[in-house]
């Protein structure tokens, strides 16, 4: 940065002292609050409604160490004129699990959707079983927040939910930037896996829809395939698979119950 | 989506290495500026492209899923992305969403063109 561009806090900080490089150091860029701290592995506050197993000390996976093909996911729904960008994610953040289709729990933090949270999840997948996973906070504004997934998830990613005026109305969306996290997640994202995250976002913005007020909400949904490419390297990521490791804590909760003395 | 708040100035810097020189606000809304830097610095038949942020001023969420697929296109391209300039704060959201694992990190261009032509 030239010496012209640098802020005038900057240039007052080297009034009192400092050098240029430090000075520019001790100023915070106006995205600093948005962002997560650096974590290396996930920290979890036990919540009820939940299990709450498969998470504590996963490290974070991006599209980057994901398995299978990469997809852009853009589920989009025309909130009209009368809801504000921060009115939509204002709402969606304090009430993220509300919007949730049924049979799907969602347990953040009570202050609602905040940068460094844990949020866990029990998510319906059938036969009885739960998959219990979670979701980390990774950045939140007034017109967006971002969920980043840990490892074992079943995908590798993020999504973003945001909100922003296009023309005379505002536009709601989430944006999943993905890879199935191993490759029995990739099998079963291509057999089904696919269409039912396509209805699950797809319900959640009507449920937000219709929470805002927004008569007869209808999601849009655009999918595109990124890179067709599958990362062999992270086959092994299949080790963390939360779906494999919910089913056996499944099976093994009767004997686990059987096991514990008497209270 | 909003409109696109940065410039991007491409240059050859030898060693086979281009570097795209980022000024302003990294959001989605960018997406086509940057993809057409990243053409124009691949069109000399660059083996390394350094994306060069000393004059970021503002990343958001949208701004690294933007990268995520710039990184895809690299790899198509057998390209290596590389990135310089990045302050503390950026740095850790790099490791944080784990884009250094795939992206390499320098401190400034001249570490980065030392290891372009070694």
């Amino acid at each position: 940065m030239s010496d012209q561009a640098v802020p005038e806090n900057v240039a007052g900080a080297e009034q009192i002292g400092l050098s240029a490089r430090e000075a520019k150091a001790s100023v915070q860029p106006r995205d600093a609050g948005n962002w997560a701290a650096k974590v290396e592995r996930l920290a979890v506050v036990q919540r009820d409604g939940v299990r709450g197993t498969n998470v504590a000390g996963r490290r974070l996976t991006g599209p980057v160490q994901g398995f299978g093909k990469m997809w852009e996911k853009t589920y989009s729904l025309n909130a009209g004129q009368v809801t504000t960008p921060q009115d939509a994610i204002a709402t969606w953040k304090a009430h993220f699990p509300e919007f949730w289709p049924k049979g799907n729990r969602f347990a953040g933090a009570l202050a609602g959707i905040s940068p460094g949270d844990v949020a866990l999840l029990d998510l319906a997948i059938g036969g009885g079983v739960k998959l219990s996973t979670g979701v980390f906070v990774l950045y939140a504004d007034q017109e967006s927040f971002t969920l980043m997934t840990p490892q074992g998830h079943m995908f590798a990613g993020w999504i973003t939910f945001s909100a922003e005026r296009t023309g005379d109305a505002t536009t709601i969306r989430a944006h999943v930037l993905m890879r199935a996290n191993d490759p029995l997640y990739e099998v079963g994202m291509t057999f089904g896996g696919h269409a039912k995250e396509d209805q699950f976002w797809a319900q959640t913005l009507t449920a937000l829809g219709t929470r805002l007020g927004v008569p007869d909400p209808r999601v849009e949904t655009r999918s595109t395939c990124v890179d067709s490419h599958r990362q062999w390297r992270n086959a092994k990521n299949i080790w963390h698979n939360a779906m494999l490791r919910s089913t056996l804590q499944t099976l093994a909760a009767p004997l686990h119950r059987r096991s514990r003395p008497a209270a | 989506m909003g409109e696109p708040t940065v410039i991007m100035d491409v240059r050859q810097a030898g060693g086979s290495m281009a570097v795209v020189d980022i000024k302003g606000e990294v959001t989605a809304a960018c997406e086509p500026v940057l993809m057409s830097a990243y053409e124009e610095a691949s069109s000399a038949g660059a083996a390394r492209v350094l994306l060069n942020f000393t004059g970021l001023e503002y990343m958001n969420s949208g701004g690294i899923g933007m990268l995520v697929t710039l990184l895809v296109r690299a790899g198509r391209q057998r390209q290596q992305l590389a990135a310089c300039g990045l302050s503390e704060h950026y740095r850790e959201i790099f490791e944080l969403t784990r884009l250094d694992e795939a992206i390499t990190i320098y401190a400034d261009e001249a570490s980065a063109l030392a290891d372009a032509v070694r």
